[in-house]
C-alpha cells in the first residue's frame, strides 16, 4: 500500500462463478487497495481469468458482491464500472487506424472531437506511438499493438486497469522490456491495476500483492517476497520460484519447541523451527528451495547425498539434478555458480541451509516459519 | 563437352511442349466455354439474316440496328422502363438481404437463444428445402396479403432473413472472428447494435459484399418470380420483356433479343469486376482463418 490511501479500489465479498453448475470460483473474497498492482498467478484453468472478467463485467457471479471505488458493481454494464482492460490477443479493431482505435471509447462516450484529439495525443505521447499515429494495427509490430492495447486502455482514465496475461503473446526479449514498461507506467500513473499472468515471473517482478489461485480458490495472498519467504502451503512453495521447490518426504521423530527433528531415509535431521507443533510419527514434507542446497566442501559431512543425473548450464547459473540414495519421486535440483565443478554420474554430499528449509504438514499446510525468515514482513523488490 | 547430367536429342524440348500443350488445351475448352457469350456479343452488332447464315461470330456488316430497334422493344414501353424495373425489384432486395441476413447471422453466431442448435438446424433445412415447393402457398399467402401484381412478393421475405446460404455464410465468417474484439468493444461501451455495426460489419465487409454480388445476380436472372407474381407489362423486369419479345411476334428479331441481353448483362459484369477483390475474398477467407 503507497502512503495512507485508505479507499478499497476493488473489493470481492464471497464471489463465487459456476458455469453449466460446474464451480469456477468457489468463493473469493479479495481488497484491491488504490495505487495497487495486484497479480493473479496460478496454473491454468485455476479461475484466475474468469475473476478478472467478473471483475470486468464481461460476466456476471453467480453469487457474491464486486465493488469497485466503493460502488457495487456486481451487475452493472462492463462500461459503467470505471475499469479498462489489456486483452491476451491484444483485441484492437482491425479496420480503424491506431488513433481511431485510442479514441474509440472516447467517440462512444461522445466526447467533443477536439478534447479527444488532445487525449489521444497525450496517450501517444506516453507510449511512443505519435508517428504510428495514422497505421492500421496489421502494420504494427507485437510489441507496438500492445502499446496501442495498453493506449486505448489509459485514455479512459479508468478507476481500475485490467490486465489479461498482456505479455504471453510476445518473444522472450520483448516480454521482458515489456514487462519494465508497464511496471513504469504503473508507477507514474499511480493507477490500480489488476493483471493475471500464468507466469511467476512477471508476478514477483510486477506485484504490489499476489494473489494465489488454484481450482477456483486463493491460495494465499501477500507481497512477493513474503510468498517467496513464507509460503503457506505446498502448492504456493511449488508455484512461486523457479525452478520450483525440491520437495522430500519424511517423518516426525520429535518436535521440541526449538526444532523438528525429521527421520528422512538418510538419517535424522533437525530443523530449527520455534513454536512448531508437529505430532510425532506423522509425514511431513521437507522443502527446500535450489539455492539453499549446497554441493558439501571437501571433507564436510553435509546433510544429503545421491548422484548428479543432469546438469543443466545456463552460463551465469548452473542446475544439477540429484537422486537423492533412498529417496522416492523426482531428483533435486540444485542451484550452483555458473562454474560450478559438477559432472554426470558424480555423487555428491550436499549441504542444507536448515535456517531456510520450509516444513508442511500431511494436509499441505505450512508448519511454523524458517528462523532466517521469521522477522521479515515485506521487501518487494520490483522496479519502480 | 557433354555430360550424363544434361538431355540430349528432343527431351531437351520437353518443359516447351509441355506448357505448350497444357495451355493450349485450357485455352481451347476456355474458348469453347466463352464462345456462346461471345457470338451474343457478335450476334447483337449482325444484321437479322446473317445471325443463322454463319457460326463466326465476328459480323461481316456491323450494325447497331439491334440496339436501337431493340431498345424500342415491341412494346409501349422502351427497354429503359424494364431496365428500371428490374433494379426496383433487385436494390430493395439486395438491401433486405444484407441486413437481415447479417442481423440473424449475428444472433446465431455470438448469442445464447434457447434452442439455438435446434433453430440452426431448421435454417440450414430451408436451404436444402427445393425453391418449387414453396410456390402455390406463397402464391395463395400472397394473393391474401393483395399483394399480387407488385414487387412486395420478390423481395419482403427476404428482410426476414429467408435465404438460410447467406446467413450460413456469415455466420461461418462471424466465427472466426475473436471474441476478444467484440469484449474490448463492449468495455469501450458499445451496446450490441453498435458492436455489430462499428465493429464486426466492417471487418466482415468481405463476407456482405459477397452476399449482396450474389443476390444482385441471381436477382437480376431471376425469371421465375417475377412470371408468377407480376401480370402488367408495364412493370416487368428485363427477364420477362426478352421473353415477350421472342414470344409476341412471328419472325423473332434475334439481333435485338441479342442486343439487350448483352444491355442486361452489363451491370452484372460491372459490379462483379468493381466489387472483385472483395468477392473473391470473401469466398475463400470464411473458410480459413488468418
Amino acid at each position: 500500500m503507497r502512503g495512507n490511501v485508505v479507499t478499497n479500489s476493488v473489493k470481492l465479498t464471497d464471489v463465487k462463478k459456476s458455469f453449466n453448475g460446474h464451480d469456477v470460483i468457489k468463493g473469493v473474497s479479495l481488497d484491491v487497495q488504490k495505487g495497487e498492482m495486484v497479480v493473479f498467478v496460478g496454473p491454468s484453468g485455476c479461475g484466475k481469468s474468469t475473476l478478472l472478467r467478473l471483475i470486468a463485467g464481461l460476466d456476471t457471479p453467480t453469487s457474491g458482491q464486486i465493488e469497485i471505488a466503493g460502488n457495487d458493481v456486481t451487475y452493472a454494464h462492463p462500461s459503467k464500472r470505471g475499469v479498462a482492460m489489456v486483452f491476451q490477443s491484444y483485441a484492437l479493431y482491425p479496420h480503424m487506424t491506431v488513433a481511431d482505435n485510442i479514441a474509440f471509447a472516447l467517440k462512444i462516450q461522445g466526447l467533443p472531437k477536439a478534447e479527444i484529439d488532445a487525449k489521444v495525443r497525450d496517450v501517444a505521447e506516453v507510449l511512443q506511438l505519435t508517428h504510428l499515429l495514422k497505421r492500421r494495427p496489421k502494420a504494427l509490430s507485437g510489441g507496438q499493438r500492445q502499446r496501442v492495447a495498453i493506449g486505448r486502455a489509459i485514455v479512459r482514465e479508468p478507476d481500475v486497469f485490467l490486465f489479461d496475461e498482456p505479455l504471453s503473446n510476445l518473444d522472450a526479449s520483448l516480454r521482458g522490456q515489456m514487462r519494465v514498461e508497464i511496471a513504469r507506467l504503473h508507477t507514474k500513473l499511480n493507477a490500480t491495476s489488476v493483471y493475471v499472468t500464468h507466469d511467476q515471473v512477471e508476478a514477483m517482478t510486477l506485484a504490489d500483492k499476489i494473489v494465489v489461485l488454484n481450482a477456483g480458490r486463493i491460495e494465499q495472498i501477500g507481497a512477493p517476497m513474503e510468498l517467496y519467504r513464507k509460503p503457506a502451503n505446498l502448492f504456493v512453495a511449488g508455484f512461486i520460484g523457479s525452478p520450483r521447490m525440491n520437495i522430500l518426504g519424511a517423518k516426525v521423530r520429535s518436535s521440541s519447541g526449538e526444532a523438528v527433528t525429521l527421520d528422512t531415509p538418510q538419517g535424522v535431521l533437525a530443523i530449527p523451527r520455534t513454536g512448531a507443533q508437529a505430532a510425532t510419527g506423522a509425514s511431513i514434507s521437507l522443502g527446500i528451495r535450489p539455492e539453499n542446497l549446497h554441493v558439501a566442501a571437501a571433507g564436510e559431512e553435509g546433510h544429503l547425498s545421491g548422484y548428479v543425473i543432469l546438469i543443466e548450464r545456463l552460463g551465469g547459473e548452473t542446475f544439477a539434478y540429484v537422486t537423492l540414495k533412498g529417496f522416492d519421486g523426482e531428483p533435486v535440483i540444485l542451484k550452483l555458480d555458473g562454474e560450478a565443478q559438477v559432472h554426470n554420474h558424480q555423487e555428491v554430499r550436499l549441504t542444507v541451509d536448515l535456517n531456510r528449509a520450509h516444513l508442511f504438514d500431511e494436509a499441505g499446510l505450512a508448519v511454523g516459519v524458517s528462523p532466517d525468515f521469521a522477522d521479515k514482513t515485506d521487501g518487494s523488490g520490483h522496479v519502480q | 563437352m557433354v555430360t550424363a547430367t544434361i538431355d540430349t536429342g528432343w527431351r531437351k524440348h520437353l518443359p516447351v511442349l509441355n506448357a505448350f500443350l497444357r495451355y493450349g488445351i485450357l485455352i481451347l475448352v476456355g474458348f469453347v466455354m466463352i464462345y456462346p457469350l461471345l457470338w451474343m456479343i457478335g450476334g447483337a452488332f449482325k444484321n437479322n439474316a446473317e445471325i443463322f447464315s454463319s457460326i463466326g461470330f465476328i459480323p461481316k456488316a456491323p450494325t447497331t440496328d439491334g440496339f436501337v430497334n431493340g431498345w424500342k422493344t415491341s412494346t409501349e414501353y422502351s427497354f429503359a422502363t424494364y431496365l428500371l424495373n428490374t433494379m426496383k425489384i433487385v436494390i430493395p432486395k439486395v438491401i433486405v438481404t444484407v441486413i437481415s441476413s447479417v442481423v440473424v447471422a449475428y444472433g446465431f453466431a455470438r448469442f445464447a437463444i434457447p434452442g439455438r442448435k435446434w433453430l440452426f438446424a431448421l435454417l440450414m433445412a430451408t436451404v436444402l428445402l427445393p425453391k418449387s415447393v414453396l410456390l402455390i402457398p406463397q402464391y395463395l399467402m400472397f394473393r391474401e396479403f393483395g399483394w399480387l401484381d407488385t414487387y412486395l412478393p420478390l423481395y419482403a421475405p427476404q428482410a426476414f432473413a429467408t435465404e438460410g446460404f447467406f446467413v450460413f455464410m456469415i455466420i461461418q465468417f462471424m466465427r472466426t472472428l475473436p471474441l476478444d474484439m467484440e469484449e474490448a468493444a463492449v468495455m469501450d461501451g458499445c451496446n450490441s447494435f453498435q458492436v455489430l455495426t462499428l465493429i464486426v460489419c466492417p471487418v466482415i465487409l468481405p463476407a456482405i459484399i459477397s452476399v449482396a454480388l450474389f443476390q444482385f445476380m441471381w436477382s437480376m436472372n431471376d425469371f421465375l418470380q417475377p412470371l408468377i407474381y407480376l401480370s402488367s407489362v408495364e412493370k416487368y423486369p428485363v427477364a420477362l420483356a426478352l421473353k415477350m419479345s421472342i414470344d409476341v411476334t412471328e419472325a423473332t428479331s434475334w439481333n435485338e433479343i441479342l442486343a439487350m441481353s448483352t444491355i442486361a448483362i452489363a451491370p452484372s459484369l460491372i459490379l462483379f469486376f468493381a466489387a472483385q477483390k472483395y468477392f473473391v475474398e470473401g469466398l475463400t477467407s470464411g473458410a480459413v482463418k488468418g
